[in-house]
C-alpha cells in the first residue's frame, strides 16, 4: 500500500479551530427543533378537533414554543463573535443563505406563535390579560381565526423545524452535513422531542396517550430518515465515506450509538409500544431519554461535521 | 475587460519554506495564531521510491464560493476582479462560512470578523506579499483575462490543477505540477 | 420674516449633512451600501534598507517603519543576495527584534556560575568589569589568555578589539564545527576556498549534485533562489542523502546513500568519469597536476566496489556520474556548508573538490565562479601590535597543520588547565551560544567552570549568558549600523547596516561596546571614530562612493564582474604546483593521504541508529527558536524514524520519545515523525531546539537539542574539525 504522508506547517494554530461551532449551535438547533414541533403538534391539535376540549396544561403548552426557541436564541446569540452586530441579520436578505432564512422566519415566528397561544388563554388565564391583549385573545380564539392561525403556525413551524436540518445541510463543505434527509429529519426529531417535552406536563390521559401514538409514529420515521443518511453517505464518494465512518467505526461511534440510536430511538421505541399495550412505566424516564437523544443528535452531528473534511489540505 | 485574479503556484519550484506564511503576517497584521495562507507538502510512495509535492495553500477566491453563498449579512462578498472578499463591518462572526469553506481558509479575528487571504487587495491587483517574497519564484498572480499575462501564459503552457476539485468550487489558485 | 441669507445657509448645511448621514445609516442598515475592503496599512512612513541578521547570509531587507515600530521586513530589489525575496526568517525579523524574552540591560551574576542568578546593573559599571577583568588577565597571563568566540556580522569590532588587545585566539565555531573542512579540502585542491557565500553558479548549471546539502531547509536566501532556477531551467538534480530531504524530493536521483560512505561514492564517480572518458580532458591536461596517480588511485574503486559499501545500485552511480559528464562543465557538485561528519571531512569535501576539477567546473560557468569584492580601504587605525603569541587551540603536543583558521572546540578545550601548551583563562561569547554549539556539552562547562571571567554580549539570554559573569545586551541588527559588507560576489556590492529604530531598552550596538571597552583598557587609538556611521563614512569616501546614497538604497552596485575563464580571469591557482592538485603534495608533505582514501566509520550497535542532524526552514539553529512570529509555522523540532524502525522499536508517530545515546546521555523529550522519509540505520533531528535557558521563556523546553547527544566526536587530523555524525541513539519513552 502507497504511504501518504501530509504534512501541514502550521504550529499551533489556535484561531482556526478544528471546532468553531461549540455548544451554542447544537443547543439553538435542539431548542428551535423543540419550538417547531411544539407548534406543530399545538397547531395540529386544534386543526384536526376544532372543536375538541383540549386540557388547560395542554392549552398553556403552546406558550413554550416561543419560551424554548427564545432560549435558543439566546445560545445562537452567544455564539456570535460580535453579538452587538445582531441588526445586521435584518438589513440584508440573502436567499442562498439558510441562515438569513431563518433570520426572517424567525420575525415570522413569533408574532404568529404568540396569537395563537393568546388564543389559547382560557379561563382564569384570559382573565388575568390586560384588556387590549384580552380583545386580541378573544379574536384569535374566533373559530375561523384560530384556524388560521393553527395553519400558519404549523406552517411556520414546519419551517423551522426544516430551517434547523438546513442549515448544515447547506454546507457541502462539510460532507457529513451534505445530505438533503437533515432537513426532514431535524423535522421529524424536532415533532418527536416536542411530543416527549409535553409528556413531562400533566396533560390529561386522552392527550398523553395521543402524544404519545404521536411520538412513536415520529420515531419511526426518525429511524428511517437515518437510516437514509447513513444509506447516503455509505453509497457515495470516498470522502462521504469516510465522514460516515466518523460515526460508524470512527471517534464519534459510541456517543453517537448510546446515546441517539439506543437511549434516544431504540429505547423509547419499545418502551412506548409496550406502553401502549397497556404497561405503565416511569412518566418521565423515557421522555427524557428522547430528550438527551435529541440534543446528543445535533451535538454530535454538529461537532462530527466540522471534523468531516474533503482531502485533507 | 473586467480583470480575472488568479494565482499559480508551481509546486515543483516550491520548497515549503514558508516565507510566503510570514510575510502575509507581517503585510496583512494577521493576529497571532491565524493564517491567511499555509504550507503543505505531501509526500507518497514507499522507500525509496518517493515524491513530494509542496502546495502554499490558501483562500481559492472560488467561482463558486459557498462561503459568500452562505453569509447571511453579505459581509462575504464578490470583490474585485472576481476575488472573494470579507466586510469586516457587515461581519458578525456567526461562522456559517466557516463551516461553508471546503479549504478550511477562514479563520474568526480576535476583532470578532471572520479573516482569509485577500490576494492582497489592498494593492489593487498589482502583487501579491506571497509573490513579492517567494525565494524560488513559484508563485505567480495576475490577471487571467489578459493573454499576455504571466499566469495565463502558465495556464495554456503548463499541466495545472486546483485543491479538491470535487468540492466543485471552481478554485482560482492553480497548482502547477 | 426676519430670516437672514446666512442663517437660512446654514440650515440648508445642516438638512443636507443631516440627510446624508440619515442616508448613509439607511444603506448601510439595508446592506445597500458598497462594501469595504480593508487596507492592513503595514506600509509605515519610513522604509530604511539594511541587511539582515537572522542568519549569516546577509541579504538587503527594506525595513518599514509606522510611528517608531517595524511593521514588515520585505526584501531589497536593490540587493544582489536578496534579490528583493526573502526566506522565512528574514521575513520574520520584527519577531527578533520584539522579543518580549530580550535581554533588557546589562546583568551581572549573584550566584554560582551556571546558576542564572542575575542582578541588573548600570552600562559604566558593567563596562568596569569587562574592562577590569581584561587589564588583570592580561597583567597575570597575557592578553592571549583571553579568548574571543564570535559569530555573526557585529562580531568584527570585537574581532578588532581582541587584535588591539594582543589575544590572537579569536574563533567562531562556524570554522571548526561548520565549514573548515570544505575550505581547506578547496585550497588544497584549487589553492583556494569556497567561502560564503559559496561561489557556485548553480542558476546556470545543467546538473546540481547535493551531497547531504539540504538546500530548502538549509534556506540560504541567493543560493535556494538560485537552485530554483536551476530547476526551472531543467537542471538535472543528484541529491545524495541518507533522507528524503526537500531538495530530494525535486531531485531526478536521489541516492539514499549509507551514511558516511560518501568518500566510497566519489571515488567510483570519479572512476566512471575517467573510464568512460567522460571528464574534461583538456581542463584536467591544461590545469591540473597528478591525474595519472588519480586514475590509478581510483582504477579499481569501480561502481560495483562502491556498491557493498554505500548501498547504492552500480547502475545508479553509473547513471549519476553519466549525467555529471554530460552536463560538464556546468555542472555544481554542491561543496556542502555543516561538513563536519566524521573526521574524514577535508577528505571527502577534497574528493568533491577533484570530481569537480574533472568535470572542469571550477571557473566556468554553471560551475565554480571566481568572482572578486568591490575595493573598500580599510579605516586608517593604529596597526596591531605583535606579540608572538601562538594560539590556544591546538591540543598539548599535538597539532593541525593545516588549519587556516582558529578552532573554536580547540579554545574551550584550552580552557581546561593543562590541556593545551597555555590556560585559557577569560572570554567573551559574541552572539554565539556555545553550550549548544560545541560538541560533548559536559566539556565546554568543565571549561566554563575553569575560567577566571567570562563576559557574554548577545541579544537574548541563551544558556551562554546563563554561565557568563557579566551580560551585555546588545542592540538587534535593526537598532544598530555594523561594518560595511562588501564580500566576494558575481556581482559586487557594498551594503549597509543602518539603524532602522532606536535600541530599546537598555541594549547597545555592538560597536559602541566594543569602542567603550576599548577607551577603558586604553586601547581607545583603535577606535577613533565617533560612531559606527563615521567610521563607514570614512572607508566609502576612501572608496570614492557616497554615503548618504548608500544609506537611502542599502547598496551600491559594482559592474557585474568577469567570473569564468571564459570571462577572462586568468587560470591561477595558489598551490605548491601552482596547479589543481588532484594529487596534493601539501598533503603528502604534512603525513597526510595526497588523495582522499575510503575508510568505514563504525556502525550503530543493534537497536541504536545514527543521529543526523540538520535544520528546518523557519530557523537558523537556536537563534530563531525563541522567535515566536517564526514559532507560529514551527515551534519545536520532531525525530525522524523510519516506518521499519518505529515499529521495531515500538513507537508511534506522534508519541514522544527520549533520546538516549550510545553513552547513556538522554536528550529532553521529543515528538516522533515516523516517515518514509529516511533510511533504517539513521534517525534526524534539526538542531536548534531543546533550550534550557530559563530567560528564553519560549523556545525553552520545546523539542530536543542534540548537542547533549554529542558525547562523542570525530576529530579531522588535518585542520581540527568536529565530525559529529559518530553519534548513535535508541528510543525510550518519554
Amino acid at each position: 500500500m502507497a504511504m501518504n504522508e501530509i504534512e501541514i506547517l502550521k504550529a499551533t494554530p489556535h484561531l482556526a479551530r478544528e471546532h468553531w461551532w461549540g455548544w451554542e449551535i447544537p443547543v439553538y438547533l435542539f431548542l428551535g427543533g423543540l419550538a417547531a414541533g411544539i407548534m406543530i403538534l399545538t397547531s395540529v391539535r386544534v386543526l384536526r378537533d376544532p372543536e375538541g376540549e383540549r386540557s388547560e396544561t395542554f392549552r398553556l403548552l403552546s406558550w413554550l414554543a416561543p419560551l424554548v426557541l427564545s432560549i435558543g436564541m439566546f445560545a445562537l446569540w452567544l455564539d456570535l463573535e460580535r453579538r452587538w452586530d445582531v441588526p445586521r441579520f435584518y438589513l440584508a436578505f440573502r436567499p442562498k443563505a439558510p441562515m438569513s432564512w431563518g433570520a426572517w422566519i424567525l420575525l415570522a415566528v413569533y408574532p404568529l406563535v404568540a396569537l395563537f397561544a393568546l388564543g389559547e388563554l382560557r379561563g382564569r388565564w384570559r382573565d388575568r390579560l390586560a384588556p387590549r391583549l384580552r380583545a386580541v385573545a378573544d379574536w384569535a380564539d374566533a373559530p375561523a381565526i384560530k384556524r388560521r392561525l393553527a395553519w400558519g403556525n404549523a406552517a411556520v413551524g414546519t419551517l423551522l423545524g426544516i430551517y434547523t436540518g438546513v442549515l448544515l445541510s447547506a454546507m457541502s463543505a462539510r460532507p457529513l452535513w451534505s445530505s438533503a434527509v437533515l432537513g426532514p429529519l431535524f423535522l421529524t426529531s424536532g415533532g418527536s422531542t416536542a411530543a416527549a417535552l409535553m409528556l413531562l406536563f400533566r396533560v390529561d390521559e386522552r392527550e398523553r396517550r395521543g402524544l404519545s401514538k404521536l411520538d412513536l409514529g415520529l420515531i419511526c420515521m426518525e429511524v428511517a430518515l437515518l437510516g437514509l443518511f447513513f444509506l447516503n453517505l455509505m453509497t457515495g464518494s470516498d470522502t462521504s465515506q469516510r465522514a460516515g465512518g466518523l460515526l460508524l467505526g470512527g471517534p464519534y461511534t459510541a456517543s453517537f450509538f448510546g446515546l441517539v440510536v439506543f437511549g434516544g430511538l431504540a429505547v423509547p421505541l419499545f418502551g412506548e409500544a409496550r406502553e401502549m399495550r397497556g404497561h405503565n412505566g416511569s412518566r418521565w424516564f423515557l421522555p427524557l431519554l428522547i430528550l438527551i437523544g435529541g440534543l446528543a443528535l445535533r451535538w454530535i452531528l454538529v461537532a462530527a461535521g466540522q471534523a468531516s473534511s474533503w482531502n485533507a489540505l | 475587460m473586467e480583470p480575472r485574479y488568479v494565482m499559480v503556484l508551481d509546486t515543483r519550484r516550491c520548497v515549503a519554506c514558508s516565507a510566503c506564511v510570514i510575510v502575509c503576517k507581517t503585510e496583512n497584521d494577521v493576529p497571532e495564531g491565524g493564517f491567511r495562507d499555509w504550507v503543505v507538502s505531501e509526500t507518497r510512495g514507499r522507500f525509496p521510491a518517493l515524491s513530494t509535492e509542496n502546495r502554499s495553500l490558501r483562500c481559492n477566491h472560488c467561482a463558486f464560493a459557498p462561503c459568500i453563498d452562505n453569509c447571511p449579512t453579505g459581509a462575504s462578498h464578490r470583490g474585485p476582479g472576481g476575488t472573494v472578499q470579507i466586510d469586516r463591518v457587515k461581519c458578525t462572526g456567526c461562522k456559517n462560512c466557516i463551516s461553508a469553506c471546503p479549504y478550511d481558509a477562514r479563520f474568526v479575528h480576535p476583532r470578532g470578523f471572520i479573516d482569509k487571504c485577500t490576494f492582497c487587495m489592498h494593492r489593487k491587483g498589482a502583487y501579491t506579499a506571497c509573490q513579492t517574497v517567494c525565494p524560488t519564484e513559484c508563485i505567480h498572480f495576475g490577471d487571467a483575462n489578459d493573454p499576455g499575462s504571466e499566469v495565463s501564459r502558465l495556464l495554456a503552457t503548463r499541466d495545472h490543477k486546483v485543491v479538491a476539485p470535487e468540492a466543485g468550487t471552481r478554485p482560482r489558485v492553480h497548482y502547477l505540477v | 420674516m426676519g430670516w437672514s441669507r446666512r442663517s437660512f445657509l446654514k440650515i440648508g448645511a445642516g438638512a443636507a449633512g443631516g440627510l446624508a448621514l440619515g442616508g448613509g445609516l439607511i444603506s448601510d442598515w439595508y446592506g445597500l451600501d458598497a462594501p469595504r475592503a480593508t487596507d492592513p496599512e503595514t506600509d509605515g512612513d519610513r522604509v530604511i534598507p539594511t541587511f539582515c541578521e537572522l542568519c549569516f547570509w546577509r541579504c538587503g531587507v527594506l525595513a518599514y517603519v509606522k510611528n517608531g515600530r517595524v511593521t514588515k521586513i520585505k526584501g531589497n530589489p536593490e540587493h544582489p543576495l536578496s534579490r528583493g525575496r526573502l526566506c522565512p526568517r528574514g521575513a520574520g525579523g520584527t519577531g527578533l527584534l520584539y522579543d518580549p524574552d530580550r535581554l533588557k540591560t546589562p546583568l551581572v551574576r549573584v550566584r554560582k556560575r551556571g546558576e542564572e542568578a542575575f542582578e541588573p546593573v548600570g552600562w559604566d559599571d558593567a563596562l568596569d568589569r569587562v574592562a577590569e577583568a581584561m587589564q588583570r588577565i592580561k597583567k597575570e597571563h597575557g592578553p592571549e589568555a583571553f579568548a574571543l568566540f564570535q559569530h555573526g556580522y557585529g562580531s568584527s569590532w570585537f574581532n578588532h578589539l581582541f587584535h588591539a588587545y594582543g589575544s590572537p585566539n579569536i574563533a567562531a565555531p562556524s570554522y571548526a564545527q561548520c565549514r573548515g573542512p570544505r575550505e581547506v579540502g578547496f585550497q588544497m585542491t584549487f589553492g583556494d576556498g569556497v567561502g560564503s557565500p559559496e561561489r557556485i553558479d548553480m542558476e546556470r548549471a545543467d546538473c546540481i549534485v547535493l551531497i547531504g546539502s539540504h538546500l530548502g531547509e538549509n534556506m540560504h536566501n541567493t543560493q535556494v533562489q538560485d537552485f530554483a532556477r536551476g530547476l526551472g531551467r531543467g537542471a538535472r538534480i543528484i541529491v545524495v542523502d541518507p533522507r528524503f530531504s526537500t531538495a530530494a524530493g525535486k531531485a531526478h536521483h536521489w541516492l539514499p546513500i549509507k551514511p558516511g560512505t560518501d568518500i566510497a561514492l566519489l571515488l567510483a564517480w570519479m572512476n566512471v568519469l575517467i573510464e568512460e572518458n567522460l571528464y574534461d580532458r583538456d581542463y584536467v591536461e591544461a590545469y591540473a597536476y597528478g591525474f595519472d596517480q588519480l586514475k590509478a588511485h581510483v582504477a579499481d574503486k569501480t561502481p560495483e566496489w562502491a556498491y557493498p559499501r554505500t548501498g547504492l545500485r552500480p547502475e545508479a552511480i553509473r547513471e549519476t556520474a553519466r549525467a555529471m559528464g554530460a552536463a560538464k562543465p556546468a555542472v555544481v557538485v554542491h561543496p556542502g556548508r555543516r561538513v563536519t561528519w566524521y573526521g574524514d571531512d577535508t577528505q571527502r569535501t577534497r574528493a568533491i573538490a577533484i570530481l569537480a576539477a574533472l568535470l572542469g567546473s571550477w571557473g566556468r560557468a554553471g560551475g565554480y565562479l571566481l568572482p572578486s569584492a568591490m575595493k573598500l580601504p580599510k579605516f586608517p587605525y593604529l596597526r596591531y601590535e605583535e606579540n608572538g603569541a601562538v594560539t590556544a587551540d591546538r591540543p598539548k603536543g599535538g597539532d593541525y597543520p593545516l588549519a587556516d583558521a582558529t578552532l573554536a572546540s580547540g579554545l574551550c578545550n584550552a580552557t581546561v588547565p593543562g590541556s593545551s601548551v597555555y590556560d585559557v583563562k577569560g572570554w567573551m561569547v559574541y552572539g554565539t551560544n556555545l553550550p549548544l554549539t560545541l560538541p560533548d556539552p559536559a566539556n565546554t562547562a568543565r571549561a566554563l567552570q575553569a575560567l577566571d571571567f567570562i563576559v557574554a554580549i548577545d541579544v537574548l539570554p541563551a544558556e551562554i549568558c546563563g554561565w557568563a559573569d557579566v551580560v551585555l545586551p546588545e542592540a538587534t541588527y535593526l537598532e544598530r549600523c555594523d561594518e560595511l559588507d562588501a564580500p566576494a560576489y558575481k556581482e559586487p556590492f557594498i551594503a549597509v547596516r543602518q539603524e532602522v529604530v532606536p535600541p530599546m531598552y537598555e541594549s547597545k550596538p555592538g560597536w559602541w561596546i566594543a569602542r567603550e571597552i576599548a577607551h577603558r583598557i586604553g586601547l581607545e587609538g583603535y577606535f577613533p571614530w565617533a560612531d559606527s556611521m563615521e567610521y563607514a563614512k570614512d572607508r566609502l569616501h576612501a572608496a570614492g562612493h557616497d554615503c548618504d546614497a548608500l544609506r537611502a538604497t542599502g547598496v551600491i552596485r559594482g559592474p557585474r564582474v568577469p567570473c569564468t575563464y571564459e570571462e577572462g580571469v586568468a587560470p591561477e591557482f595558489s598551490t605548491p604546483s601552482g596547479k589543481i592538485e588532484l594529487y596534493s603534495t601539501s598533503l603528502a608533505e604534512a603525513g597526510f593521504d595526497p588523495m582522499p582514501v575510503y575508510t568505514p566509520h563504525e556502525e550503530a550497535p543493534p537497536g541504536y541508529h545514527r543521529l543526523l542532524v540538520g535544520r528546518v526552514p523557519t530557523h537558523s539553529f537556536g537563534r530563531t527558536t525563541n522567535n515566536r512570529l517564526l514559532s507560529e509555522v514551527c515551534d519545536e523540532n520532531e525525530v525522524w524514524v523510519s516506518t521499519a524502525a518505529a515499529r521495531e522499536a515500538g513507537i508511534e508517530h506522534g508519541s514522544r520519545v527520549v533520546l538516549v545515546n550510545q553513552d547513556g546521555a538522554e536528550s529532553m523529550p521529543v515528538r516522533v515523525k515516523v516517515t518514509e522519509r529516511i533510511r533504517d540505520d539513521s534517525v534526524f533531528l534539526a538542531h536548534g531546539f531543546g533550550h534550557t535557558a530559563n530567560g528564553l521563556t519560549f523556545a525553552r523546553g520545546r523539542g530536543a537539542d542534540d548537542a547533549v547527544l554529542t558525547t562523542r566526536y570525530a576529530v579531522d587530523p588535518i585542520m581540527g574539525g568536529t565530525g559529529i555524525n559518530v553519534n548513535f541513539v535508541t528510543f525510550k519513552r518519554a
